[in-house]
């Protein structure tokens, strides 16, 4: 058998020579600064939630009676709560907590909520039917009253608070899963699996999941911020993390209490959130571009 | 050469619509089709835009179930198949899509597109799949090196003939072509055309092309189902059809090629009107609201598609009309014009006979 020549067939139509593509995906989340500096700072936090045993920080649950409320001074850097507890130490000691409950809750949420969504959009049918229902009895209650209710019915402890939070994230990511899975199965590459003779595993693992992965995971690093404020709302009803053990989130619903007094009390957790979630975000994106083989 | 390898017999398939308060909807897209495609042919079906074409292509391929009738390949009837039977299947029936530009994964590089199929039914060991993933690129004219490339980095040129290395990696018996040079421009379709017939005649496969477009399917087909609403209408060998169409859809249709020679053939009418509205269409002859030709009965005799000499039709009136053709030559070419095609059919010779080292 011999080839068609290229240039019989197609003169001058070869693509340029570019370099060859392999798994490029970890060197171009290194050349995206906006990805580093995200790393860095999810790098960061979750180093210290690990390393807060060994930090030079009094423990979160030691008061200083003789300095309740203080404005950040030497002593204490951040400034104390009004149990004169170090606002430092507990950002240290509560970054576990914030972290888990934003990672593991969204985890979980990812982890029902998208077989179940691929699952309804793939096969459609009467198993669409059933998920969908149950998918939309879900979104009509708010998000936090679900995940109260779940908190409450499994017992107050972070672990259940985050199962709660999981659960009742869920039904976005199903949604989310079963409306890409569908515009996915409308394009012909999909087809072509059939058409070869691709079974619905292999289907679903090589052209389904690779090709809904972006919105999903801006998604769930969007949901991260929405899981550790939820955790302080489980917390301050007594259904999360539970006192003296301190949280980001609870830290913040007793500060508020003291906003003009001691704004500190606010400001660190709050800061810490958000510099969080923007880094969960930015190392999302990053992610997101890094395994799009369209986007050099 | 007159075995047949894929047959369609009383294909149908109908599309309902529920509505709550209203009679459901029913459309027949396909609708009581008998075909039988030879080995080593190829066979065009054409119609035009919503006449059931692409319906059709997707029921040969078993990509599609039929509400009633069946597709039979070399004899064996695929309507009891498990789908485990159905995808052993696949390694033989194969189909090149219409848009390059959704029919391959994004998400997966040229060399995994094309050693997919291998993969799929377990043919060779992963080097030996690497190996034949570059030759097809080979043949399709690409080079073994853009295995390495995704998709988005080709032209749609280009990505078709990786559609066709796909289709053809496994040898498969028959492929069908769903419009597969409609969406690419004119200068690229010629390219692709060409490869495919090199490789059909390489490999020896039958090819069943679904198309609209008369110049394609001139250039290439040994036979053409000409289908209208659904149903074929006429069947003939390409040279017969061409030159002497016996319905008058396909009259009409061949008056609808622009020929670009002044005063090559004097205007004629061509179809006027849409195709009727295929939930409710016309009793009796399905064309006969559009037809030049219709008499009283068109309107209330449903004309069944019969035998005429080698071809099929389904008009009452075929033996009496004489329809206007495009005769394969209009008039002897300008001496020039002679020369230049002389040099380009050489140049066909030598780059299509495969016999360059």
């Amino acid at each position: 058998m011999t080839a068609v020549d290229p240039a019989a067939v197609a003169p001058g139509l070869d693509a340029p020579d570019l370099p060859p593509r392999r798994s490029r995906v970890w060197a171009k989340l290194r050349r995206n600064p906006a990805a580093i500096a995200g790393g860095g700072i999810v790098l960061f936090f979750a180093a210290v939630a690990v390393l807060a045993p060994v930090l030079p920080v009094p423990g979160p649950a030691e008061a200083d009676w003789s300095a309740v409320r203080a404005a950040p001074s030497a002593a204490h850097p951040l400034g104390t709560d009004e149990l004169g507890r170090d606002v430092l130490a507990r950002m240290v000691w509560g970054a576990q907590a914030s972290l888990l409950a934003g990672v593991v809750s969204v985890a979980i949420a990812l982890l029902l909520g998208v077989p179940l969504g691929v699952l309804a959009g793939y096969r459609r049918g009467w198993i669409d039917a059933v998920i969908s229902r149950f998918t939309e009895a879900l979104l009509a209650a708010p998000f936090l009253i679900l995940a109260i209710a779940f908190a409450a019915f499994l017992g107050p402890s972070l672990t259940n608070a985050m199962i709660a939070i999981g659960l009742s994230a869920m039904p976005l990511f199903v949604r989310l899963a079963r409306g890409q899975t569908m515009a996915v199965m409308t394009e012909d590459y999909v087809e072509s699996a059939r058409a070869i003779g691709v079974g619905h595993l292999a289907t679903v693992g090589r052209y389904v999941l690779p090709n809904i992965v972006p919105p999903l995971l801006v998604q769930a690093t969007l949901t991260i911020a929405t899981a550790i404020i939820a955790e302080a709302s489980l917390s301050f009803l007594g259904l999360g993390q539970q006192p003296p053990a301190p949280s980001w989130g609870s830290m913040l619903n007793v500060a508020k209490n003291y906003l003009e007094v001691a704004p500190w009390m606010a400001l660190w957790p709050g800061i810490a959130i958000f510099l969080v979630v923007l880094g969960f975000n930015l190392l999302g994106d990053g992610l997101r571009d890094a395994l799009d083989p369209r986007d050099l | 050469m007159n075995e047949v390898v894929l047959e369609a017999v009383g294909l149908e398939k109908r599309f309902t619509r529920k509505r709550l308060f209203a009679p459901d909807t029913v459309v027949r897209a396909v609708n009581g089709v008998d075909l039988a495609v030879r080995r080593g042919e190829t066979y065009a079906i054409v119609g035009e835009s919503g006449c059931g074409k692409s319906t059709m292509a997707r029921l040969l391929l078993t990509l599609m179930k039929p509400s009633d009738g069946t597709v039979l390949y070399e004899g064996r009837d695929t309507a009891g198949m498990s789908e485990r039977e159905l995808r052993a299947l696949r390694r033989d029936l194969q189909v090149i899509f219409q848009d390059p530009f959704s029919s391959l994964n994004p998400q997966m590089s040229v060399g995994a597109l094309i050693e997919e199929p291998l993969r799929v039914h377990g043919i060779g060991t992963a080097k030996e799949r690497r190996a034949k993933a570059a030759e097809m690129l080979a043949r399709v004219g690409l080079r073994p090196e853009h295995a390495d490339r995704y998709p988005h980095e080709f032209s749609g040129g280009q990505r078709q003939r990786i559609g066709i290395a796909r289709a053809l990696v496994t040898g498969p018996q028959v492929v069908i072509g769903d419009e597969p040079v409609s969406a690419l421009d004119v200068s690229i379709q010629a390219q692709v055309i060409n490869i495919l017939a090199a490789l059909k005649a390489e490999m020896g496969l039958t090819l069943v092309l679904i198309a609209h477009d008369l110049a394609v399917i001139r250039h290439m087909a040994d036979r053409v189902a000409v289908m209208y609403l659904g149903e074929v209408i006429e069947e003939a060998p390409a040279d017969d059809l061409f030159a002497r169409p016996a319905h008058p859809y396909t009259a009409a249709l061949m008056a609808a090629i622009p020929i670009p020679e002044i005063g090559a053939r004097p205007p004629a009418a061509t179809l006027e009107g849409e195709p009727p509205n295929p939930v409710a269409p016309p009793p009796g002859c399905r064309f006969h609201p559009r037809c030049p030709h219709a008499r009283e009965n068109c309107r209330t005799d449903r004309p069944a598609l019969r035998p005429l000499g080698d071809r099929r039709v389904a008009c009452h009136y075929a033996e009496e009309l004489t329809l206007p053709g495009i005769a394969t030559e209009t008039r002897p070419r300008a001496p020039g014009v002679a020369r230049r095609f002389a040099l380009l059919d050489a140049r066909t010779k030598e780059t299509d006979g495969g016999e360059r080292p």
